[in-house]
């Protein structure tokens, strides 16, 4: 590389204490190990948050040298190419290019290759080049490579391009010793300056020149090992067998609902016994009134079905990031991309589909595994109509209430059937509302194409299993917990205020702007065969699904799950009942939920969006399977 | 003269990617998507699948075939294994 070409062109070396630090790019393509680099490199300083407007999630952290050099290390999203397709990339090109605004240009690019699979990393070097920045080639996994008897001569590689040639991995025990004695140096001589950019969009002939470039490169710098790496291929005899692999998909999808439901239990018990308990605690210490109701049951309630998620994400998450780091992910998307491509999704959106059985928050969150930008926001917006764990108390207290507990068809139990209609009615909807979607708003595009590497397999790195879960956690918590929160103090207002009267004979609740509501709404809910009780409870209800059982047994004012159940089989019809049941399965009653959409979609329009097509189906759904019932003499 | 298939003695042209079956192996002859044919830009589909490694002269061997309609199907391209829709693979001609 030139130096840089006129003497009052300093280099930006780190004399002046006030100059901004140094500042480094990874860029490498998906899958070559490049976070794991960064979590190796900059360990628990990493900030995680988005580019401004864009739900790219923007990764910078500190990297400090063995000689105490430190320098700002910015992980773009993984690319294969300059030529940016999705948001993602064109992240990665702005950045790299300065024509991002309010971001900063990097003053170095460590660009990441897998060195077991260097073609397409040679190929993007060959297109960094181009921009005109310092370039350090990072050789990442060289211990696997290795293993496998490739060597890489990666002196020769280095006088060949150019450019510094570094082997390293994330995973040993100084791995990085390499990198950081080259680096350091560098740092220390200070960087070139930057030349100017004559990266121009690849044609498809410059695409074919740089293809085999990569070609030679690698054919004269790279030996084979005698025999090819045959362990993954192994696996995916077995894991891609066409009646094999599916069976093994569901197996592990199944012990995923188990962690899930089952794992997570006990430690949503825990959560919900100590939230319980300190406010049952306030309650006894502070004197009976506002004060005493705003904490325990406005702030200390909030925040506790806010927190009670947690563990479902978590689990969810672990599974999710193992397959991910494992390798298994891309066989999923490749087994089930038929399927899901029918409703008009992509095969990556099964999983993140499938985490919203327990709760739609994961499964929105996993959403981003899905790199076309429609078929994510698609995803987005059915997830929350997948039968979430949150329905559960309800559909339960209902089909207690309603359905008589007898056998049919030969020994089935007539609830259960009943049950697994509404799961089935959920999924139904689910592929339904993407197809018609799809019909409404994008009959003229063919599907985004499927096309990714399925990655040799690799043994997780629990390190990064471990940040990665922190991570979510921490988004959960901070910016859905805010929102969520706030929420609560509304639904905890309008449930109090105004207060009983003074000798007041029925509930609190029915005094409060709650019941204002609820009778002003009962009009409109009257078709669906609901009367005011129910319309006062579906107010506290729209904070979360399950809060409308407890909304119920404080406007009938009973206690006890069978008294709810008692008085709910005398007060209502069949007809009301299973219209309840046809409006759960589809009203966007989860303020957590739309607070990750508005997250997730990156705007509050598709959270509004999902909030009225949600609430359409829901008023459709109940007032034809309640007019229905009236007609059959059930209303 | 190119090497005649092994299978098919008659037929020395190349098949499309997206019509071989399960344990096809072969070389890769050329990428040409048809403009129009998918809705999908020609040329940004050539880049795509030359950046994934579907080069002329590349070994191509398909591995996997999905479970439900042998679609999508798992190529291994050179010594990098590949997942991709058959309408895609259609651009693909290999002997």
């Amino acid at each position: 590389m030139t130096s840089a070409p006129a003497i009052n062109q300093p280099k930006a070396a780190q004399t002046d204490p006030d100059a901004q630090p140094i500042e480094a790019a990874l860029v490498g393509a998906p899958n070559c190990g490049k976070t794991a680099l960064f979590n190796a490199m900059t360990g628990a300083t990493q900030k995680v948050g988005n580019y401004s407007g864009v739900t790219v999630e923007r990764k910078v952290g500190v990297a400090t040298t063995p000689a105490g050099r430190k320098f700002a290390l910015i992980d773009l999203p993984g690319t294969h190419s300059l030529r940016a397709r999705s948001p993602d990339e064109e992240v990665t090109r702005d950045v790299l290019l300065g024509q991002r605004p309010g971001e900063r240009v990097p003053d170095m690019i460590l660009a990441v290759g897998d060195a077991t699979n260097l073609r397409g990393a040679l190929r993007l070097v060959s297109e960094l080049k181009k921009i005109g920045l310092p370039i350090v080639m990072i050789l990442n996994m060289i211990d696997i490579a290795r293993h496998r008897g490739l060597q890489i001569d990666h002196v020769a590689l280095s006088e060949e391009l150019g450019i510094p040639v570094i082997p390293a991995t994330a995973v040993r025990r100084g791995g990085l010793d390499e990198l950081w004695s080259a680096v350091d140096p560098m740092l220390e001589a200070g960087l070139d300056a930057p030349q100017p950019s004559s990266w121009a969009v690849p044609s498809t002939h410059d695409m074919r020149v740089s293809m085999r470039e990569a070609e030679r490169l690698v054919k004269t710098h790279v030996i084979q090992p005698p025999e090819p790496d045959t362990v993954s291929a192994k696996i995916d005899r077995v894991v891609l067998h066409p009646i094999a692999g599916p069976i093994i998909l569901l197996a592990i999808l199944f012990v995923m609902f188990q962690a899930v439901f089952s794992w997570a239990a006990p430690f949503m018990d825990a959560i919900d016994w100590a939230f319980t308990s300190v406010g049952a605690a306030v309650t006894q210490l502070l004197p009976d009134g506002l004060i005493q109701s705003f904490i325990a049951d406005g702030l200390i309630a909030g925040i506790g079905s806010v927190i009670i998620f947690l563990p479902q994400i978590l689990f969810t998450f672990l599974f999710i990031l193992l397959l991910e780091d494992f390798g298994y992910m891309a066989r999923a998307a490749f087994l089930m991309d038929r399927i899901m491509g029918r409703a008009g999704l992509n095969g990556r959106a099964f999983i993140p589909l499938l985490s919203s059985f327990a709760c739609a928050i994961p499964g929105i969150m996993a959403a981003r595994v899905i790199d076309n930008k429609r078929d994510r926001l698609t995803t987005i917006l059915v997830a929350p109509l997948m039968t979430c764990s949150a329905r559960i108390p309800v559909y339960t207290l209902i089909i207690a209430a309603f359905i008589p507990n007898t056998k049919v068809l030969g020994g089935l139990s007539l609830q259960g059937l009943v049950m697994f209609g509404l799961y089935a009615a959920g999924v139904f909807s689910v592929l339904a509302v993407a197809f018609v979607a799809r019909y409404l708003f994008a009959r003229e595009e063919r599907s985004a194409p499927l096309m990714l590497d399925l990655p040799d397999y690799k043994t997780p790195i629990l390190r990064n299993i471990a940040l990665g879960l922190y991570q979510r956690a921490r988004v959960f918590l901070r910016r859905a917990g805010t929102v969520i929160f706030w929420a609560m103090v509304v639904i905890w207002f309008l449930s109090t205020f105004p207060m009983a009267p003074e000798g007041a004979t029925e509930p609190a609740i029915n005094y409060s702007f709650a019941a204002i509501i609820g009778h002003f709404v009962a009009p409109i809910l009257h078709p669906l065969g609901f009367d005011w009780h129910i319309a006062v409870a579906l107010v506290p209800g729209m904070a979360a699904r399950e809060v409308a059982v407890a909304g119920l047994a404080t406007v009938y004012a009973v206690g006890g799950e069978n008294g709810l159940i008692h008085t709910l089989s005398d007060q209502w019809s069949l007809g009301t009942a299973l219209a309840l049941l046809a409006w759960y399965i589809f009203a966007p009653q989860c303020i957590s939920t739309l607070a990750v959409i508005r997250r997730e979609a990156g705007s509050a329009k598709w959270m509004w969006v999902a909030v009225v097509y949600m609430f359409a189906l829901a008023y459709l759904a109940a007032f034809a399977t309640y007019q229905i019932s009236a007609l059959l003499g059930a209303g | 003269m190119k090497a005649s298939p092994i299978e098919n003695e008659t037929c020395k042209c190349a098949l499309p990617l997206g019509q071989c079956r399960r344990g096809f192996r072969g070389t890769l002859v050329s990428v040409c998507p048809l403009a129009g044919n998918d809705g999908y830009d020609a040329d940004e589909l050539e880049l795509r699948l030359l950046e994934l490694g579907f080069i002329e002269g590349a070994s191509v061997h398909i591995l996997h075939e999905g479970p439900f309609g042998h679609d999508p199907i798992a190529v291994r391209v050179n010594d990098t294994t590949v997942a991709l829709r058959r309408a895609e693979a259609m651009a693909i001609l290999a002997e």
